[in-house]
């Protein structure tokens, strides 16, 4: 299993576009990926999952992967994240 | 006359009956079934061609209210698959032998509850989509095709909420404006009516139940209001009102495509701030003469990659071939410590604006630069193109990056591909050192083009991006406008066109000064640019250059406007 450990910059948080981005991203691979923020943990390939998590701006968030290409799935999505979702 | 206040959505005004949408809540029966792989397989049927369905609505409304609007159909799609439901559903069916129809709707409605629980406008929304969704799925599983609403006249559309299906389905030609009782800014009515051009009010609380069959409704989208059975004067009023929009609209629209010449005879250039296809095609439609401002930021931090030379050269074509013979101004990449962008690693700098960006990260990033040189000459082959380097402080920056442009064109040539052998090469002025030294700078490159957003902020010594100086931020600053009249001057004494492409060329308060200064090229977002033309076609340019001069005199932004609006109504 992969975990990390990270702080959400864009400005809505895990809204919209970027939430659906998440969603995309993680739903690309075979891993079973959560997303735990504030408590809760949900599907990170749920696009309801990742919203009703309510994530904001400045929240930090973790994801946990587990399946054959774990690494590959966490490394995509803290690129995502870290390129505060291409804008 | 009754008036119910609700949000402004989408402006202008609308008058004539109202018509009630009803959407029928059909709430499924808890069954069980007896044949659980058919039920499965018919859930799994529905759901395929619910995606469908929604996919050609995608495509439907792509083209009538434009690509950002209609994404509302592709979350749509990202629910209709999301694990959640799907898999609440189908456990639902194998493991209690529940008939799909009900297990569908109470997976919506649980996530549809907790998204309402959230308490905020943008969630309520997401709970209107989940049912939206699940709605359609249960239509095709009761076997009923999508139904369209017959209007039978022109109407004002009020409801308690609409789903951006519902929106879809009336005849766009019947629908004179929305009120819906339910629904903030954010709301899909508000998106769509936006992007469609119709009046709307959204939130108003409830729908009025003193509405009588024959009633009189008027939108006034600008407002908020919604009046129901108007007396003779509001009528009056109205309709007034509704003739002076739209008289000046459709004189806008209709001249769009029409030259901007003043009173006495100057043809003034009116060009477009794009940054994509799609900003190409809109530019076109509202009557743009050219690009001003190409911005090719978007190809570099999109996708977080380094994009390759062959699809940087189809990226361009696209937004060039619009455009025909006309001008098309390409700005060199712009970017620098302010954004994050870690495939470029770009160093982190305490003050971003005063650091490495613009042509300095060009010059230090040189195989980037390089590379998108080598896709603008070439995308740019048999196109009018001017390549313009961003934030050139000095003479030897420009020295510099010439070197590097020949360099490239030498390269292309030795390699047989075909390019633009004659690009204009022009330069933004937005540092003040730039403007200042305008006169040695306009010696050494072909235009100039003033981007008046840097310009007043490093003028100003007042970031931007930093409400506690925002008052400061106005092109409308004396020193701001001093600066523009030296540039233009120094600019023409040396024979170059002077152009701008920050926002002062589209505001239209200071466009009649500009026009006074002698600037040659007015770059605006596309949407400004039917009533810039207007504004323009309304001086003469002797009358403006008084103005201008006037201008010049006046020690704050405030006393500027004053002016001009002096001289508008005079």
């Amino acid at each position: 299993m992969k975990e990390l450990k990270v702080t959400i910059k864009h400005e809505v948080g895990l809204h919209a576009r970027p939430a659906a981005q998440f969603v995309k991203t993680a739903s690309k691979y075979t891993s079973d990926v959560t997303l735990s923020y504030d408590g809760k943990t949900k599907n990170a390939k749920s696009i309801l999952g990742v919203l009703s998590m309510g994530v904001g701006a400045n929240a930090e968030i973790t994801i946990q992967a587990e399946g054959d290409d774990e690494e590959e799935v966490i490394n995509a999505l803290a690129e995502l994240i870290n390129n505060n979702f291409g804008e | 006359m009754q008036i119910v206040t609700g949000i402004p959505a989408s402006k202008g005004i609308a008058i004539g009956p109202g018509f009630l949408y009803q959407t029928t809540e059909v709430i499924p029966e808890r069954r069980i079934v007896a044949d659980v792989k058919a039920e499965l397989e018919h859930f799994r049927l529905s759901c395929a061609k619910a995606d469908n369905e929604l996919e050609n609505l995608f495509n439907e409304a792509v083209e009538s209210v434009g690509e950002e609007a209609a994404e509302i159909f592709q979350a749509h799609r990202m629910m209709l698959q999301d694990p959640e439901i799907v898999q609440y559903v189908e456990d639902a069916i194998l493991n209690q032998k529940l008939a799909a129809d009900y297990a569908m709707y109470e997976a919506a409605e649980m996530n549809a509850e907790m998204m309402e629980a959230l308490e905020d406008e943008y969630f309520k929304a997401r709970a209107a989509d989940i049912r939206d969704v699940a709605r359609r799925v249960l239509r095709i599983l009761h076997g009923k095709e999508d139904q369209e609403v017959n209007l039978k006249q022109p109407s004002i559309i009020l409801a308690e909420d609409l789903a951006p299906s519902d929106t879809m389905q009336f005849e766009r030609t019947l629908i004179l404006g929305f009120f819906t009782a339910r629904g903030g800014t954010t709301s899909h009515t508000a998106i769509l009516s936006k992007a469609m051009g119709i009046p709307a009010v959204v939130g108003g609380g409830e729908i009025p139940s003193y509405l009588k069959l024959g009633s009189v409704l008027i939108i006034d989208g600008d407002n908020g209001k919604l009046i129901i059975d108007p007396d003779q004067r509001t009528l009056t009023n109205y309709h007034e009102k509704q003739e002076e929009q739209l008289a000046l609209y459709h004189q806008e629209m209709q001249s769009a495509h029409d030259p901007a010449i003043t009173i006495d005879g100057h043809e003034i250039e009116v060009v477009a701030n794009i940054g994509n296809r799609l900003d190409a095609e809109d530019a076109v439609a509202k009557g743009a003469e050219g690009v001003g401002l190409l911005r090719t930021e978007f190809s570099f931090i999109e996708d977080n990659v380094i994009p390759d030379e062959e699809s940087l050269v189809k990226t361009y074509q696209g937004m060039f071939s619009p455009f025909g013979d006309d001008p098309v101004v390409v700005r060199t990449l712009d970017i620098g410590g302010d954004k994050e962008m870690p495939h470029l690693q770009l160093p982190v700098e305490s003050n971003p604006f005063l650091g490495c960006r613009g042509i300095r990260l060009c010059f230090d990033k040189l195989d980037l630069f390089k590379l998108q040189l080598r896709a603008i000459l070439r995308a740019g082959e048999k196109t009018n193109l001017c390549i313009m380097f961003p934030m050139v402080a000095t003479v030897d920056e420009v020295g510099q990056a010439k070197a590097i442009l020949k360099e490239i064109m030498e390269a292309l040539e030795s390699e047989d591909l075909p390019f633009n052998h004659n690009p204009q090469v022009g330069i933004m002025i937005e540092v003040p050192s730039a403007a200042v030294c305008a006169d040695q700078l306009a010696e050494v490159v072909d235009f100039f083009s003033i981007g008046t957003n840097d310009l007043t902020q490093y003028t100003m010594a007042a970031d931007r991006t930093n409400a506690n100086v925002a008052y400061l931020i106005s092109a409308m600053q004396p020193a701001v406008i001093r600066l523009v009249a030296k540039v233009i001057e120094d600019g023409h004494a040396a024979g170059i066109w002077v152009g701008m492409c920050g926002e002062m060329a589209g505001d239209l308060t200071a466009i009649p000064i500009l026009l006074g200064l002698g600037l040659d090229e007015f770059s605006m977002t596309s949407p400004l640019i039917p009533a810039a033309k207007e504004i323009i076609r309304k001086w003469d340019t002797r009358q403006a250059k008084l103005l201008a001069e006037q201008s010049m005199a006046c020690k704050s932004p405030q006393e500027v406007k004053e002016l001009v609006e002096n001289w508008q109504t005079q």
